[in-house]
């Protein structure tokens, strides 16, 4: 029964893969409910932050900040938010593809394009497919703080400050729900202009101290609130996206043993029948 | 009634406090206490330590805790932006009066080698904090 023992194995074999996926399966998903929590968190602040920019960017200010001037755009820079772990489905590869799609149509507008990038797997695409990297950190974990991603942001609002780059973007996964994530490109500089019809008169705010302090202390912390919300949704749909590609390949390796298990039944019955057909033939001629 | 009531959303860095029209808002202010009612001017400005005193549309008040952050006033809608913000019932008041003599100690102690600013916001949060509790203590 060669044939029997060579399934045999190979059911072993599968049972074993199905196991390690199991266990990854339910990692995630202990794991993803507590970045799930984290992100739900800090969401209502980032979406208010965004609010109160949009409102400025519209206002007639007396004190023109440089993020809020629109430039012509000659460099664009995007701070991309990847995962540090692979096995998590299409969810970095979506993510990357909705980023080349967005910078070819700058570069065919003569626009060059670079990248600063969080999380491995985005080092290793880009730098890959030789593209400006001016900044990268990965190895963030699954409760990253806001002091550890400020480097890679000066490093993109200094080159906006010094006029190298005009335009800026980050890119992430938005946690929609477990089954959905939404590879998302948010404009962060120049600061976007909100849709609120009610405002688009000439207007200017009551600053109380003084409008310079006020807006330098608003837009750092703007930026650093946008960027932390991405890596935190970031981090919700990594769990999520794993969780359900372990689960399907936990569902895959189950039909795949039940299959080789009717092949290996199927062999067995064979080898039976033939040992009877023997026996009958042999006590035939005997008799 | 577009007037009479105005949008207001408190949210800091952990959870969002407060959603919901309102009829008025009573807030400290980097400048001195402020006072938001319907149809305000633009208004932009820092937040000490302190309370926000809301006044919700059924006229009952809520208190909330603000150890600082941004406040951004448009007429139709207000946004607090708060660093770490509480509600008045979630607030130690044992812990706030320890806090309080804790920096009130340090200012005391050494004059030269404390950070003074470190300890100066140390006690006005702690001096906001214990606000915060006689106000919402003397409501109920």
């Amino acid at each position: 029964m060669a044939v029997g023992k060579e399934i045999k194995t190979k059911i072993a074999s599968v049972k074993n893969t199905q196991k390690i996926t199991k266990a990854m399966e339910m990692v995630a998903s202990s794991k993803m409910r507590k970045a799930q929590e984290g992100m739900a968190a800090s969401r209502p602040y980032a979406n208010n932050i965004r609010n109160v920019i949009g409102h400025i960017a519209l206002g007639n200010l007396e004190y023109r900040h440089p993020y809020m001037e629109e430039r012509e755009v000659k460099r664009v820079g995007y701070i991309v938010v990847s995962t540090d772990r692979g096995l998590c489905g299409g969810l970095n590869i979506n993510l990357f593809k909705q980023v080349l799609a967005g910078a070819a149509k700058w570069q065919n507008q003569d626009a060059e394009v670079e990248f600063a990038v969080v999380g491995s797997k985005a080092t290793s695409f880009f730098n890959n497919m030789g593209a400006k990297v001016t900044a990268q950190i990965s190895g963030l974990g699954d409760r990253p703080s806001i002091t550890d991603l400020v480097g890679s942001v000066q490093v993109m609002l200094k080159a906006y400050d010094d006029g190298k780059i005009d335009k800026l973007f980050i890119v992430y996964n938005k946690f929609v729900n477990t089954m959905t994530q939404a590879p998302t490109i948010d404009q962060l500089l120049p600061l976007p202009k909100s849709d609120d019809e009610a405002i688009k008169h000439r207007w200017d705010y009551i600053y109380e101290p003084d409008a310079n302090v006020l807006l330098d202390q608003l837009l750092v912390r703007y930026v650093e609130s946008q960027v932390y919300q991405g890596v935190v949704e970031n981090i919700a749909c990594e769990q999520a996206a794993r969780m359900v590609a372990m689960k399907s390949a936990s569902d895959n390796a189950g039909d795949l043993i039940d299959d080789l298990q009717l092949i290996f039944n199927k062999a067995r019955q064979a080898a039976i029948t033939q040992e009877l057909g023997e026996i009958v033939a042999g006590a035939a001629a005997v008799g | 009634m577009a007037l009479f009531t105005v949008n207001l959303n408190v949210v800091s860095a952990q959870e969002s406090l407060f959603s919901g029209s309102i009829k008025s808002l009573q807030i400290t202010g980097s400048e001195g206490e402020l006072g938001i009612m319907p149809g305000h001017a633009p208004l932009l400005t820092s937040l000490k330590p302190g309370m926000a005193l809301i006044t919700k549309e059924d006229d009952s008040e809520e208190v909330i805790y603000l150890s600082g952050g941004m406040l951004e006033v448009q007429p139709n809608q207000v946004i607090v932006l708060a660093d770490v913000a509480c509600r008045a019932d979630e607030l130690n008041e044992q812990a706030a009066l320890e806090a309080k003599q804790r920096a009130e100690e340090n200012m005391n102690a050494h004059g030269g080698d404390v950070d003074y600013a470190a300890v100066a916001a140390e006690l006005a949060r702690a001096v906001a904090q214990l606000r915060v509790i006689q106000v919402s203590n003397k409501k109920s």
